[in-house]
Order: structure tokens, then sequence, then C-alpha cells
């Protein structure tokens, strides 16, 4: 192999060979590798091998090899997923089934349906209606006892079943409010507008109020009743309490007469198992204000 | 320097070393191993070998891995309802391009139980086939967006990105209210089709011809939306803002409101071994 009698040259502080290279005085020395590392070397490669008849690896003509293990990312997550669904395949197939009225007698799979309800709700939901429920301006808060659509547990889930407003389920909750800003002068909607705040013993102008409350007989108690306290069938809400979705202040108020508003909530029947449905409107259903 | 004598005259440095002092070798040859494995420093003395040598090793390695992605079957995978982009969600995609919505936003649901239970059924390859260049991005400060599409609603869209932690006070978010004040009449949206043809995109001439009537058409509902749905498939038309203008806060939220929704996983089973 060596020639020590062209080229061996051995630094003298070490006693180790060196490469024959030489830089201003600076030799390199060859050391041989370490044992480990080489040894960790060799595993690896033949590691390698062995993991290329176990896995998917080698392209061929139409396919890559597919390994003896079988294995696929996609029939790990479908196992994965059906593995979980057996473990709970009891209580959703009864949650999927249970009439809801009386999902409370059963305080096991009631239980169940919370939990699971919460976290449907964390993930879905609390985009918009807020991770406590409490939702946003424009977006109806949960934990209280006023409903705009009902708020029995079948009226919830029929509600995050359809929707509201959208263009995508045929059985979403509809109504639309006109933009009276259309209809009616300035002045009435002024008008209208103090007779509302008048409802909610919020501040008001009572001259206003007197005339606005002739308008709303005509124009909104069909909807929004003749004493103001809303109409669930229609999402209509209720007008003489303190609870506004989009605020009870002049400003607003003038804004929602006159443009109206159209909230819309998407259907969640086509995103959501039955069971998943269920449990989401048993949790919305004990945050408070369940009827 | 010449004046100090601590440093030796070259001439009598023992450490300085020309040609001549050495006894009978020269410097920098082939050192004392001549094995087989020792071949390699042939390569490494020679910057012109090793640049060839290197540019074969990566050019094999790129065949090995990235040719056959193109013809195996089981990594291309035809998925009915994949369409290309109409007017109005490409523009809107690329505001998010844009914007860098990439940067903290995925689109690319793994094949993992707890993606698919939190943001929907994992991604396709075929579901970006049209994107240029893909969104599939590689950090998530916020959510996926993958499957975005049709989970809020559009006044959600636009309350949330004018100020994101109006609707989720726990959001770091920025706030975009300035997309609701450019107005966009889809002057170039025809250009934009056509470059996206050049790259693959199976364009018809038919929405070409018709780009910016469609761009108008789905950001108005009450304008005759059939020819535009006929091209585009599920596309969603509404006035997204809700205000009269059109404005790039419509393009991006009609974007946002078809992601993930073109395949319809009731009918669609992935093949397991893809």
């Amino acid at each position: 192999m060596s020639d020590p009698k062209k080229h061996q040259d051995i630094d003298k502080e070490t006693g180790v060979e060196t490469t024959g290279h030489e830089w201003d005085g600076i030799k390199e020395l060859n050391n041989p590798l370490p044992r480990w590392w080489l040894w960790t070397f060799y595993l690896c490669i033949v590691w390698g091998v062995g993991y290329m008849i176990a896995y998917p690896a080698w392209p061929l003509i139409n396919g890559a090899t597919a390994g003896v293990l079988g294995y696929s990312t996609r029939g790990e997550v479908a196992a994965e997923i059906d593995r979980y669904k057996e473990q709970n395949a009891d209580l959703t197939s009864a949650l999927a089934e249970v009439e809801l009225a009386s999902l409370g007698d059963d305080e096991a799979l009631n239980r169940f349906a919370v939990a699971a309800g919460g976290a449907v709700f964390r993930t879905n939901c609390s985009q918009c209606h807020g991770s406590g429920a409490a939702g946003a301006k424009g977006y109806p808060n949960l934990l209280d006892d006023d409903w705009l659509w009902g708020g029995t547990i079948e009226d919830i889930a029929y509600t995050v079943n359809h929707g509201i407003r959208n263009e995508t389920d045929l059985d979403a909750h509809w109504s639309q409010m006109p933009a009276f800003g259309d209809v009616l002068e300035k002045e009435e909607i002024s008008q209208v507008v103090h007779y509302v705040m008048s409802l909610s013993s919020t501040e008001h102008d009572a001259t206003l109020a007197t005339a606005g409350a002739v308008i709303f007989d005509e124009q909104c108690s069909s909807c929004h009743g003749v004493n103001a306290e809303g109409d669930t069938s229609m999402g209509a809400p209720n007008l003489g309490d303190a609870i506004w979705l989009y605020g009870g202040d002049e400003a607003t108020l003038t804004e929602t007469v006159t443009y109206s508003r159209f909230g819309v909530m998407p259907a969640w029947g086509p995103r959501l198992t039955p069971s998943d449905v269920n449990a989401v409107a048993a949790y919305v259903h004990q945050l408070g204000g369940g009827e | 320097m010449a004046n100090n004598t601590k440093i030796p005259d070259a001439a009598d440095d023992p450490k300085v070393k020309t040609l001549s002092d050495l006894p009978d070798h020269v410097p920098n040859e082939l050192p004392h191993q001549t094995g087989f494995l020792n071949r390699h420093q042939i390569l490494e003395r020679s910057p012109t070998l090793l640049l060839i040598g290197s540019f074969l090793v990566v050019t094999i390695g790129g065949i090995v891995e990235i040719v056959p992605l193109f013809y195996l079957e089981n990594t291309i995978e035809e998925v009915e309802g994949v369409r290309p982009y109409s007017p109005l969600e490409l523009t809107g995609r690329d505001i998010y391009v844009r914007e860098g919505c990439y940067n903290c936003h995925s689109q690319m649901i793994r094949p993992m139980r707890d993606e698919v239970e939190r943001y929907g059924h994992y991604s396709l390859a075929a579901e970006s086939m049209y994107d240029h260049p893909f969104q599939w991005g590689s950090k998530r400060t916020g959510p996926d967006v993958a499957r975005v599409g049709g989970r809020y609603s559009d006044a959600w869209h636009v309350d949330h990105l004018i100020d994101p932690q109006s609707v989720v006070p726990e959001s770091i978010m920025p706030k975009y209210a300035f997309l609701m004040e450019t107005t966009l009449d889809g002057e170039y949206v025809q250009d934009l089709m056509e470059t996206h043809r050049m790259v693959g995109v199976p364009y018809t001439d038919d929405m070409i011809a018709n780009a910016r009537a469609d761009f108008v058409a789905q950001a108005d509902y009450d304008s005759d939306w059939d020819d535009l749905i006929a091209r585009y498939p599920k596309a969603v038309v509404s006035n997204f803002d809700g205000q009269p203008e059109l404005t790039e806060m419509d393009a991006l939220v009609a974007y946002l409101q078809m992601l993930g929704t073109l395949v319809d996983f009731s009918t669609f089973t992935p093949d397991a071994s893809r």
C-alpha cells in the first residue's frame, strides 16, 4: 500500500503520518476515521437497503415498488380514522339517533355529547361565535337566552345542520328584512329608531318615539311582533331586550333600518357527521341559554 | 519590519521552504496511499473534474427522484371537479400571493387524523394542479386554509380581513382593511389568464374571450352569471364585500370561498395505494 521510503512523513509532535501536503509549514495529519463513525456509516447503508425493501421506494415503469410492508400514507390515515371511529362507535351511533329532547335523560351519552360538542365548537364555530361562544358584532352570542331561530336543542341542531340564509342548503333558515331606506323617509327612520330605543329603555327622544310607534306598527310589527318581542320562526329579533346583534345605539340602528342586515351562517350538515351535529347542539344548548 | 530582529531573514528561517530545500519530493504530490479508495483524490485535486463529477451525481439523483413523478401512475391522479380558477378568483389568488398570506397560512392538509378532523379531507395533488405557483406553504402561524371555502360567510371574511381581532380576539393576524379601498376593473385579467395558459392551465378561448365579463359578473349577484357557472362550475357569485364597487376584497374573498370546494368527497374515494 504505502511506500514508506518515498512518502511516509511522520509528524514529530503526534507521531501520526501526514497527508504530505504542506502549506506555509502547516501539515495535515492523516488520522483514520473513528471506528464508531465508520461503523455507523456502514449500518446506515444496510438500514437504507432494508428500508427500500420494506417501504415504497424504487420507481419502475408504471409504479413504484410497493414494499413488502404494503405501507401507504393514505391507508394509514384511513386506518387511524377507522380505529378512532370504532372506539366511539357505540356512543356516536347512539348520539346520531337519539331523540334530542330526551338526551338529558341519558347521563353518560349527554356527557359525551357535551364534551364532543365542545371540540366541534372550538374547531368549527369559534371563529364566528367566539371561542367562549360570546359572539361578536353580527355573530350571535350563544351564552344568553335570546335566540333568533329558537333555542331548544332541536332548533339548535336544525340551525347547525342547515344554516341561515346560505345558498347551499335549500332548507336553510331564510328571512330578509327590507332595507327601509328605500321605503321610509329619513325622518321616519329616525322616528322608528327612537321608538325601538324606547322599547329597550335606552335614552331616546320621546316625541320622535311616539311618531315612530305608528310606523313600527305599520312596517315592523308583522315580523318583530306588535310588542316587538320578535319571532323565532323568521329569525326576527326581540327588540325589547338589551341584547343587540349589531348594536343598539342610534347610529347603528339607523344603519340597520336603512340598509337592513343579512347574517349568513353556512350549513354544517354536509361537513359534520350527524352525531357531531347533535353533539354541538347539546354543547350550545347547555352553555346557559338553552330552552 | 526590516528592523525587527526577532523576525529572521527569509533565507535563514527554517520554516520557509523552497523547492530546492526539499530532499527528493515535491510538496502537494499524491500522498502515500495508492489503494482504490484513494482514487477520489484525483477528483479532489482537480476543480474541473470535481465540478463534472458533482454535476453528474446531482443529475442522476434528480432524474431518479423527480422524473418518475411525471409518469408514474400512482403519482398522477385525475380528480373530477378540479377546474381552472375563474378570472375573479385568479385575481384574488394574486392578491393572496402579493400579501404573502402563504407566509402564515398553508394550503396543504396532511394525511393525518388530527388534520383531517380539523380541516377536512386531506389535500390531493390534483387540487393544486392549476396553481402557478402552488400555495402549499411551509408554516402555519395561522390555520391551514386549503378547505376554508364555504366554512364562513362572506361577511365574516370581510369583517375578519378588515380587523381580524373583531371576530377572533386572540388572533395575531394583521389588518387588511385597505383591500376594501382598491377598486378593480379587470383590465389585465385576460393577459393574466393567457399567461397561465402559457404555463399549462387549460383556459379555453371562450374563457379568455369572456374574462372581463366573468370577472365583473362574479361579484354581482344581480348580473347574468349562468355562463360564468357553466365555464367555472361551483364558482360562488356574490357581492362579497357588500360595497357597490368591485374591490380587491371581492376578489380575495371570492378566491377564499372556493378553496377546497371543487372536489366532491361524497362521491370521490381516493385510491389508498397512491
